[in-house]
């Protein structure tokens, strides 16, 4: 058996042309597969690091996001109130009564305008929020015209810059910092003190509140406290389930973005992975027929060429792996259907796209190999010993 | 002989013709379907008119402009009429049931979109009656509703449920025109938000303009921004078109994928088709031997080779050129509730055609400067 096996994989070797147009074939498609795979995981690994488990957001009703919602500032402190809020340091309820909205920024490559999201923050939105760490310079003031940046937004929009001021509701914001959030969607936002951004854009009600949770468990019993009070018309989500909830509908169209695209692909490189194997086993018919005289049994023909055929998926797989895993680097901007706002993330490569993408190849490998094999399998010993 | 030659080679190797064939026809299929994918992004931009601006609020769209614009905006030199609007996002039923939702104002707002074409009787009802809705005639189907219909929409930016009664179906005037959006009265919401003491009443989403001369658009454009400077809701006005291309300039990145993308499958598709020339070409290296011993120059076997891979891509090609109309329909009718124009170009036909012509020429290099190149003896005294 061994014997066949470094047969088949000689034999890959020998026709270096065809085994490597055919394996790039594949490749290609193992790429666009294990791509948009990587975009959508990136997607949600981001949106859903966002969020801690800990914590709760709060929001209007059917708002679906914190954008279209608005909470007034008798709701939010019937919501402060509630025994199941964490206490901060100074024993105050450890809650962010906090306004977003979006303003139109431009891109600094393309000068395309896109929609950047405001966070009016409260003094314990850095604490609700860990992951945000202030990179370099300092937090706004509150009561000043200060804001403070997220690193992708400092690269992707013109103007934000340490130390410049942005002009946006009849004011101008100095920018005093810039903050990392890690892979998380705060990256892609400007934070600025609450109470002065909700009197420059008018908007008298809060669109969220973020508050920690006093103990992890209680979140059943306050989520069905402030969904029944008849006073609130808010609804209750952790932090996490939120901003899952938020990448679903972008996460959905490119799996099936990419799902269709591979299948409609991968017609193409089956294609060519049968054309290949067809080939080989009409060249070496003799050879098949020497080997069956030999005592060699069918089935070790059949896996022999099948061998042969995964080994050609074997490698488009690893080769588009290879190129895909260096998509890694990049950074990819656009605006996510659901907020309406823009967000940076990157594609990301776990094991379980990594094997899904090799299982991918080697089925390529065998769909395209099966039937040349079965017919080498089905030769007759004197037909092939006979065949010129 | 030339032509006779290329056809009797095509149908030497049945199967692998055949399966070269088809890989062809389905990436050519597949290339068409993506451009086509692209144009129906573009499909508001496409439908946008020349002569009409949009007016909205120059921090972003979700803030609101004052009712009170409406006159200012109307005396502006060069404006001749004005419509308004809100985008209302409501889900009907199930958030998976998404489509546009807008209250306008209706009278001016279908004179100056006449592309709507609603019949009179169904025009009349629809403008008095204050709770009347008109939908697309795709909408209509999708949810198999009939005139007279209460239809109740859940709001996400206006709380609370809103019901509406189908008054007209309109139809596009012709096949680029959305068929699949939802217009109500804009007094309806206004006046409900008026009674809830909100403070969303009174505020306009966007204004529609239509100009007298198309080709000073931009002036009034910059005239109007001028009106409201400085005012705390300062305007950003700009034509239909630009409006339109603002969107899709949000998902460039996700356009520019499916772009690559659409290359990638012509990229794997000459793989395939190389590396069936290739084998036939060394199949047959012999034979060119022969033909080099009789006479026959480089330029006679090169043309031979490149003969058939092009007519093996043009008939591929052609294949799938035929597919991707009935395709595109297939498309339509399971996805038509994302893209609700979805229409083959003529520029994707001839880009197709390109592609296929550039994979037949791409896929012959190879195997036939192989075969040029090879020593007449080297070639005859080759073993399979």
């Amino acid at each position: 058996m061994s014997l066949l096996f470094f047969y088949s994989l000689r034999n890959v070797l020998t026709r270096r042309l065809t085994t490597v147009l055919t394996a790039s074939g594949m490749a290609l498609v193992v790429f666009v597969f294990a791509s948009i795979l990587m975009l959508a995981e990136g997607l949600q690994k981001t949106l859903v690091e966002t969020g801690s488990y800990n914590n709760v957001v709060v929001i209007r009703r059917s708002s679906g996001s914190e954008v279209q919602s608005g909470v007034s500032r008798v709701q939010a402190s019937i919501v402060e109130t509630l025994p199941e809020v964490a206490s901060g340091p100074m024993g105050r309820p450890l809650l962010a009564k906090e306004l977003v909205v979006l303003i139109t920024m431009e891109k600094r490559e393309s000068g395309t305008r896109a929609n950047v999201v405001i966070r009016g923050i409260s003094g314990d939105s850095f604490l609700l929020r860990p992951q945000v760490k202030v990179a370099v310079g300092r937090t706004p003031k509150s009561g000043s015209s200060e804001i403070i940046i997220g690193k992708s937004i400092e690269k992707g929009f013109q103007g934000a810059d340490l130390g410049k001021s942005l002009f946006f509701a009849m004011r101008s914001w100095t920018v005093v910092g810039v903050f990392d959030a890690g892979s998380t969607g705060f990256s892609s936002e400007i934070w600025g003190d609450g109470d002065q951004l909700m009197q420059a854009f008018r908007r008298p009600v809060f669109s969220s509140l973020l508050f920690r949770l006093r103990e992890p468990s209680e979140f059943q019993q306050v989520k069905t406290r402030i969904e029944s009070d008849p006073r609130l018309t808010l609804e209750a989500k952790r932090e996490t389930t939120y901003y899952k909830d938020q990448s679903e509908v972008m996460a959905k169209f490119l799996r099936i973005l990419g799902l269709s695209l591979t299948i409609i692909f991968s017609i193409g490189a089956v294609v060519g992975g049968m054309i290949t194997m067809y080939a080989s086993v009409a060249n070496r018919t003799r050879e098949i027929g020497t080997l069956r005289a030999l005592g060699f049994r069918r089935t070790s023909i059949l896996a022999a060429f099948l061998t042969e055929s995964l080994a050609l998926g074997f490698l488009g797989g690893i080769a588009g792996l290879f190129f895909a895993s260096f998509l890694q680097f990049f950074t990819v901007s656009t605006t996510n259907f659901q907020t309406f706002s823009e967000l940076a993330f990157r594609f990301s490569l776990d094991l379980s796209i990594t094997l899904k993408a090799m299982c991918f190849a080697l089925g390529m490998g065998f769909v395209g190999g099966i039937l040349p094999a079965l017919r080498a399998s089905g030769m007759g010993i004197v037909d092939a010993l006979r065949e010129a | 002989m030339l032509l006779r030659l290329l056809f009797r080679n095509v149908l030497r190797h049945k199967l692998r013709t055949g399966l070269t064939l088809c890989g062809i026809g389905v990436a050519i299929l597949s290339f068409g379907l993506l451009r086509t994918v692209i144009s129906a992004w573009y499909a508001g931009v496409e439908a946008s008119s020349a002569n009409r601006l949009i007016t909205r609020n120059a921090i972003s769209l979700i803030f609101p402009l004052p009712l009170s614009y409406l006159e200012r905006i109307r005396g502006v030199e060069g404006v001749k009429a004005v419509s308004y609007g809100n985008w209302f996002g409501g889900i009907y039923i199930e958030e998976k049931n998404f489509f546009a939702n807008f209250a306008v104002e209706p009278r001016t707002y279908l004179e100056l979109y006449p592309e709507y074409l609603l019949p009179e009787d169904q025009k009349e009802t629809f403008l008095r009656d204050r709770r009347a809705c008109i939908a697309g005639r795709k909408l209509v189907k999708r949810f198999g509703w009939k005139v007279g219909d209460l239809i109740t929409l859940r709001g996400t930016i206006f709380p609370g449920n809103w019901e509406f009664v189908l008054r007209g179906i309109y139809s596009g005037r012709d096949s680029r025109v959305d068929e699949s959006q939802f217009f109500f009265h804009w007094d309806y919401l206004n006046e409900s938000l008026k009674k809830r003491k909100s403070l969303m009443a009174d505020q306009v989403g966007i204004y529609i303009l239509s100009v007298r001369n198309p080709e000073l658009a931009a002036e009034t454009a910059a005239r109007v921004d001028r009106v409201f400077r400085n005012s705390y809701a300062e305007t950003l006005t700009e034509t239909e078109k630009a409006f339109q291309l603002g969107f899709v300039a949000l998902t460039e990145a996700i356009l520019l994928v499916i772009r690559l993308v659409s290359f990638v499958v012509i990229v794997i598709i000459m793989a395939v088709a190389a590396n069936s020339m290739s084998m036939s070409v060394r199949e047959r290296l012999g034979e060119y031997a022969v033909f080099k011993t009789l006479g026959f120059g480089g330029v006679y076997l090169g043309a031979m080779i490149l003969g058939e891979s092009l007519l093996i891509a043009a008939l591929g090609g052609a294949g799938g050129i035929l597919l991707t109309f009935p395709a595109a329909k297939t498309f339509l009718h399971y996805l038509g509730d994302y893209f609700p124009v979805f229409l083959v170009t003529k520029e994707t036909v001839v880009f197709q055609g390109l592609a296929a012509l550039a994979v037949g020429m791409a896929a012959a290099v190879l195997p036939a400067w192989r075969a040029v190149r090879i020593p007449i003896v080297q070639a005859l005294g080759r073993i399979g």
